[in-house]
C-alpha cells in the first residue's frame, strides 16, 4: 500500500527524462571509449604494422644453416680411406630438461650405457657451446634407438639425431697421414675467425684436426646451405619455406696405394719406427707409415681423458709422427749426400782412392777416427766406400769439406728444414752448424765433430721424409720434389690432378756424379761385400741403397767412447737394453737402372741397418714389384677377358643368323 | 508506446516470442564470427569448435527462456538472489573448490557451480531494486546504502581471488547508481575515495601475482620473455594483422603459437591479426550496435527498475568489451576478463546471454507492465 501510494507521487516523467540524459551520457562514453581503443588499434594496426610485422616475422622466420658433407678421401686406386656415415646419437638440450640428473641416470639405465657418459657429458657442458644440443652419446645400435623411440616421451628436451660421422675404415693404418675430424673447440674457431670462414662452419660440428684432414680442410670442408623456416613459439620447425643447399667438400685422392701402406705396417710389426716410400718420378707418397699408430676414429667421437692419457703417456708415443717428426741420426746413409758435395767441390773424384788402415786420425789430435771395421777396407775409391760404407774415407772428406760447407750444402738437400710435404706435423729436425751449437750450447765448434758430422752422427737428425727427399734428388740426378700426399681433388665429376711441386734443381758440375754415386749405391746391394746385399739376395729386380746404423747413446756416453759412435755392418751387441740398441736406417731406390720409387726407413733398437732395415725395404720392393705385377697382369687379363667376351658375342651373332637364315 | 508501432509491425512474430531480433542477430552474428575465430585459434581443431557450439546453443536457450519472463518476476527474485548469491560466495570461500590458483568453484554434488557469475546479474537486479524504491534521482544515504551492497559481493569474489568478475560484478552496481542520477559531486567524492583506496589495496589487498600484472603492464618490455611476453606477443600479433589482416587460419602469431590463451582471454589479438584493422572496425561495429539497441531498450522501458536493470546489463558488456580489448591491446593490465560473447568457454557466454534475455523481457513485455 505504502508503495502504491509513492509509486502514485512519483515523478515518472522526471524520472524517464534523467534516465535517458544519463544513459546519453553513457551511449557518449562508450562511443569515446570505442574511439580511443580504435586510435590504439589503428596506432598499432596501421602506424605501427612495418614495425610489428617485422618483429612477426622475425618471431616466426629462423634461417638454419645446412652442413656441408665433408669431401672423402681415397687411395690412388679409389680405395676409401675416410668416408662419412649415419650415425644415431642422443642430444640433450640442457635448457629443455627439468631435472638433469635424473634425466641422465635414467638414460643410462634404459640404453644399457658406461657411467663414463654422464661425466663426459657434465665436461661437455660446461664447455663454450655452440649448438643448443649438447651430444650425450653416440653410435646407438638400431635397437637403442627403437628402445629410445619406446620412451621418448619421458625425455623431454632429449632426442635421437641422426648425422654423418666421419669413419676411417683402416682405424690406425693411416692416422699419421690422413689425421682425423673432431670438434670444433675455442682454438679452432679463434682460428677460422682469424682467417674469416668462421661463417662457413655455422652448422659444422667437426674440424679436421690433424693430417690432411686439417691440412686440406679448406677444401674438404665445402659451404653450409642454409634453409628458411617457420618455428613456433617452442622453437621446432614448422615447415621449410626456402632451401639453399649446402655445397659439399671436394674429395680427395691420396698418392698413397692401400696396400702399400698395409706392407709398411706389416714391416714394423712391433717395433718403433717409420718407413717413407716415394714415387722417384714426381714426390708422391706411396705410403708413409710410422709405428705405432692408434685409432683415429676414437677422436671423432670425442676421446676420453683416460684413453687420451693413456696415448700420451705410452712410452712408445704413438701420437708422433716418426716420418715425418722422428728425428733420427742419419748414421751411414748420409754417405751418398756427403759424396756428392766432395764430388762438386772436387775434394774427392771417381778415381782416386785413398788407404784405409783402419782409422783417420785428424792433425794434432791424440783420438782416432775408427772406420767400422777395425782392420780397414785398404785401398777405397768413392763408389767402394759407398758400397762398404767405408768411414775412413768420409771422415777425411767431411774433414776437407768442413762443417760451414757441409751445412751449406746439406741444407740445400733440404736438411734441416722441413720439406714441406702436405701435413702440419713435420719437424725440421737438425743440421748442426757453428752458429747453432754456439747459440744452443754456447760453445764453439770442434773439427772433431766435423769427422762425426761427415758419417751422419754428432747432432745431426733427420725425419725419414727429409732422407727419402733428398735421396730422390740424387736418385733424379738433382731434381727437386717436394714431397706430397695430395694426388687429385675431385669437385663433382672434374678430376683435377695435382701437379707434382718441383723446386728448382740442384745444379752440379758434372752430371756423371748422380750415375757414380748411383752405382755405389747399387753396389752396396748387388756386391756380395755390399753392406746391403745380404737382404737383396735373388731379388728379381735392380734395386740400390744404403745401410746405417746408429748408436744409441747419450751425447755425453758418446763423446767418452767417441771409437765408438759408429758400428756399421752385422756386429751387434745383443746384450744391451733393448731402448740402447742401435737404431737401423735405411734409403733405396728401385729399379736402379730406371728408378721409379725411393724409400727411407728408420727402426728404432733393432740393431744394425744391414740386417734389420735393408730386409724390410727388400720386401716392400718385392711386393711392390709383384703387385704392380699382378695389377698389370689384372688388367691384361680384364683386357684378354673383354676380347673374348666381344669374340664369343660375335659368334653367337653369326650363328644366330646363320640360324635364322636357315629359317627362312 | 506509440514510437515502437511501426517497428513492431514488422516483428510481431519475434515480438509475440519476446525476442528483440536486431540485438538478436547481432549476438548470432557474434557467435558466428566466434566459431570462425575458435577455430583457427585453437589450431582448426573441429572438436573445440563442436563443445563451443553446443554452449551457443545453450546460451540461446537460455535467452529464449529468460526472455519470456516478466520483468516483475525479476523484480520479485531480485532480493532472493542477491541473498543466496552471496551466501553461496561465503560458502566458496569456505568450503570452495581451488582451481587454477583461485578458489571460484562450488561443488554441489552433481556439478561445480561458480557462484561470483550468478553475481554479475544479482547485483544489478538488487541495486536496480533499490534504486527504483524511490523517487528518482537517487539520495546521497542511499546511494551510500547501495554501494555498500555493491562492495559486499565486490570483496568476496576479489578474495578468491578473481579480480575480472570482481571488476565487472562492481561497475555492473555502479552503473546503476550513476543511470539512477547519482549526483555528479557524489561520484566526484567516490573517484577521489577509488583514488585513496587504491593505494590500500595495493599493499593490502592485491596478490603478488595481480601486482606483478600491473607492473608488467606498466613496462612489458622490461621483461620479454617473462610476464611481459604475452603483452608483447599480443601486440606483435595485433600490429602485424594490419589493414587488412593475414587471413582466416593464416594469422602466424596465433598458428605458430607465439600467443598465450589463444581462444580465450587472447581471443581479440587472433582475431585482430587474421582480419586487420577492417575485421576490428566490423567488431567494434557490433558491439557499439548492441550497446545502442540495450540502451535505447532502456530508456524505452517503463518501469524505473527495468530501465536501470536494462542500462546496467548493457553497459557491463560494454565493460566486457572495453577491459578485454584494452589489456590485448596493452591499454590495460592484464585481468581475466573474456571478450563477450566470442572468447572460448561456457560460463560467461551463458551469464551474458541471460543478462540479454532479460533484457529482451524488458524490450517486450511492455504492455503486460502498463496493464499491471
Amino acid at each position: 500500500m505504502n508503495r502504491r501510494r509513492h509509486n502514485a507521487l512519483r515523478d515518472y516523467t522526471a524520472e524517464a527524462g534523467l534516465f535517458a540524459s544519463r544513459a546519453m551520457i553513457c551511449m557518449g562514453l562508450v562511443a569515446t571509449v570505442f574511439l580511443v581503443l580504435l586510435g590504439n588499434l589503428y596506432h598499432l594496426q596501421v602506424t605501427g604494422f612495418q614495425e610489428f610485422q617485422t618483429r612477426s616475422n622475425s618471431n616466426r622466420i629462423t634461417v638454419l644453416p645446412v652442413p656441408p658433407n665433408r669431401g672423402l678421401i681415397y687411395d690412388r686406386n679409389g680405395e676409401i680411406l675416410a668416408e662419412n656415415i649415419a650415425v644415431y646419437s642422443i642430444e640433450i638440450i640442457p635448457e629443455e630438461v627439468e631435472d638433469l640428473d635424473d634425466t641422465l641416470t635414467r638414460l643410462v639405465e634404459l640404453l644399457d650405457l658406461d657411467e663414463s657418459v654422464v661425466s663426459q657429458f657434465t665436461t661437455q657442458m660446461r664447455r663454450a657451446r655452440r649448438f643448443p644440443q649438447i651430444p650425450f652419446t653416440d653410435n646407438l645400435s638400431e635397437e637403442q634407438v627403437a628402445r629410445f623411440a619406446l620412451h621418448q616421451h619421458h625425455f623431454p628436451g632429449v632426442s635421437v639425431e641422426a648425422r654423418l660421422q666421419r669413419h676411417y675404415p683402416y682405424d690406425d693404418l693411416f692416422t699419421h697421414v690422413i689425421g682425423y675430424v673432431g670438434r670444433i673447440n675455442r682454438q679452432d674457431i679463434q682460428r677460422l675467425q682469424a682467417n674469416d670462414s668462421y661463417n662457413l662452419y655455422a652448422a659444422t660440428r667437426t674440424i679436421g684436426k690433424l693430417g690432411v684432414e686439417r691440412y686440406y680442410e679448406s677444401v674438404l670442408h665445402g659451404k653450409p646451405g642454409f634453409q628458411t623456416v617457420e618455428v613456433n613459439s617452442r622453437g621446432r620447425v614448422v615447415r621449410t619455406l626456402e632451401f639453399t643447399p649446402p655445397v659439399p667438400g671436394q674429395d680427395i685422392y691420396l698418392e698413397v696405394d692401400v696396400q702399400v701402406q698395409k706392407i709398411a705396417r706389416h714391416q714394423l710389426q712391433g717395433r718403433r719406427g717409420a718407413i717413407v716410400v716415394m714415387d722417384s718420378e714426381n714426390g708422391g707418397l706411396l705410403a708413409m707409415y710410422s709405428n705405432p699408430s692408434y685409432d683415429a676414429n676414437q677422436f671423432v667421437r670425442g676421446i676420453s681423458t683416460t684413453a687420451y692419457q693413456a696415448l700420451l703417456q705410452n712410452s712408445n708415443n704413438p701420437l708422433i709422427n716418426r716420418a715425418t717428426q722422428g728425428r733420427y741420426p742419419p748414421a751411414s746413409t748420409i754417405k751418398p749426400h756427403m759424396a756428392l758435395l766432395g764430388l762438386e767441390d772436387g775434394l774427392v773424384d771417381l778415381e782416386t782412392s785413398i788407404w784405409d788402415p783402419g782409422y783417420y786420425e785428424l792433425p794434432g789430435v791424440e783420438r782416432r777416427f775408427r772406420n767400422w771395421r777395425s782392420w780397414g777396407h785398404g785401398w777405397v775409391d768413392l763408389r767402394k766406400a759407398l758400397q762398404v760404407s767405408n768411414n775412413t774415407y768420409f771422415y777425411k772428406l767431411a774433414h776437407e769439406a768442413g762443417i760451414d760447407r757441409i751445412h751449406d750444402f746439406m741444407r740445400s738437400m733440404g736438411f734441416g728444414e722441413r720439406t714441406g710435404v702436405d701435413i702440419h706435423e713435420e719437424n725440421q729436425a737438425l743440421l748442426p752448424s757453428r752458429g747453432w751449437k754456439q747459440a744452443n750450447l754456447n760453445e764453439s765448434w770442434y773439427t772433431g765433430e766435423t769427422l762425426s758430422v761427415g758419417i751422419g752422427q754428432s747432432f745431426w737428425t733427420v725425419t725419414p721424409l727429409q732422407l727419402a727427399t733428398a735421396t730422390n734428388i740424387l736418385v733424379t740426378e738433382g731434381r727437386r720434389f717436394q714431397p706430397r700426399l695430395l694426388r687429385a681433388t675431385r669437385d663433382g665429376e672434374q678430376l683435377t690432378y695435382q701437379e707434382p711441386f718441383e723446386l728448382p734443381p740442384l745444379n752440379v758440375r758434372d752430371p756423371m756424379f748422380f750415375s757414380a754415386i748411383m752405382e755405389g749405391m747399387e753396389r752396396a746391394v748387388s756386391r756380395a761385400d755390399g753392406t746391403a746385399h745380404a737382404a737383396f739376395v735373388d731379388a728379381p729386380y735392380r734395386a740400390a741403397g744404403k745401410t746405417g746404423t746408429a748408436q744409441v747413446i747419450s751425447r755425453a756416453e758418446a763423446e767418452q767412447e767417441p771409437e765408438l759412435v759408429l758400428v756399421d755392418g752385422e756386429q751387434v751387441p745383443v746384450e744391451v737394453d733393448e731402448r740402447l740398441r742401435d737404431n737401423a736406417t735405411y734409403i733405396g731406390y728401385a729399379p736402379a737402372d730406371d728408378p721409379q720409387i725411393t724409400l727411407a726407413i728408420a727402426i728404432e733398437n733393432v740393431g744394425g741397418g744391414g740386417r734389420n732395415a735393408a730386409p724390410v725395404a727388400r720386401r716392400i720392393l718385392d711386393f711392390y714389384f709383384d703387385y704392380q705385377k699382378s695389377v698389370e697382369q689384372a688388367e691384361l687379363r680384364d683386357q684378354e677377358e673383354r676380347e673374348e667376351e666381344r669374340l664369343q658375342e660375335e659368334r653367337l651373332k653369326e650363328q644366330r643368323e646363320e640360324q635364322s637364315d636357315d629359317a627362312n | 508506446m506509440m514510437q515502437t508501432s511501426q517497428e513492431r509491425g514488422s516483428l510481431t512474430l519475434f515480438y509475440r516470442f519476446h525476442i528483440d531480433l536486431p540485438l538478436f542477430l547481432a549476438l548470432a552474428c557474434l557467435s558466428v564470427i566466434s566459431l570462425a575465430v575458435i577455430y583457427s585459434a585453437g589450431g582448426q581443431d573441429i572438436a573445440l569448435v563442436q563443445r563451443q557450439s553446443v554452449r551457443i546453443g545453450i546460451a540461446f536457450t537460455v535467452l529464449i527462456v529468460l526472455a519470456q519472463i516478466s520483468p516483475l518476476t525479476y523484480k520479485r527474485l531480485a532480493i532472493p538472489m542477491f541473498v543466496v548469491g552471496v551466501a553461496l560466495l561465503v560458502a566458496v570461500l569456505l568450503f570452495g573448490v581451488v582451481g587454477k590458483g583461485a578458489q571460484r568453484w562450488l561443488d554441489i554434488g552433481i556439478t561445480r557451480i561458480q557462484p561470483s557469475e550468478i553475481m554479475k546479474i544479482a547485483t544489478p537486479m538488487m541495486l536496480a531494486w533499490y534504486c527504483s524504491q524511490q523517487q528518482l534521482p537517487v539520495r546521497w544515504t542511499q546511494a551510500f546504502g547501495g554501494l555498500l551492497l555493491i562492495i559486499v559481493p565486490t570483496l568476496l569474489i576479489a578474495k578468491q581471488p578473481d579480480l575480472g568478475t570482481a571488476l565487472l560484478v562492481f561497475s555492473s552496481g555502479v552503473f546503476v547508481l550513476f543511470l539512477a542520477g547519482m549526483s555528479w559531486r557524489l561520484i566526484s567524492a567516490a573517484l577521489v575515495a577509488l583514488a585513496g583506496f587504491l593505494p590500500v589495496a595495493w599493499f593490502f589487498l592485491m596478490h603478488n601475482y595481480q601486482r606483478q600484472r600491473v607492473l608488467t603492464f606498466l613496462h612489458p618490455e622490461s621483461d620479454p620473455l617473462g610476464a611481459g611476453y604475452h603483452i608483447i606477443q599480443s601486440k606483435i600479433a595485433i600490429g602485424s594483422g594490419g589493414f587488412e589482416g593475414k587471413g582466416w587460419l593464416q594469422g602466424t602469431q596465433s598458428q605458430l603459437e607465439f600467443l598465450p590463451e589463444r581462444h580465450t582471454d587472447f581471443i581479440f589479438s587472433v582475431f585482430s591479426e587474421e582480419f586487420g584493422l577492417m575485421g576490428v572496425c566490423v567488431l567494434l561495429i557490433i558491439y557499439g550496435f548492441i550497446v545502442y539497441r540495450g540502451l535505447a531498450i532502456a530508456i524505452r522501458a517503463q518501469q524505473v527498475f527495468s530501465k536501470l536493470l536494462a542500462g546496467s546489463i548493457t553497459l557491463t558488456v560494454f565493460i566486457y568489451a572495453l577491459v578485454n580489448i584494452g589489456m590485448v591491446s596493452g591499454l590495460l593490465p592484464v585481468v581475466g576478463v573474456p571478450l563477450p560473447l566470442i572468447s572460448y568457454g561456457g560460463t560467461s557466454m551463458v551469464t551474458i546471454m541471460a543478462g540479454f534475455g532479460i533484457l529482451m523481457a524488458i524490450a517486450t513485455h511492455r504492455r503486460l507492465v502498463l496493464r499491471d
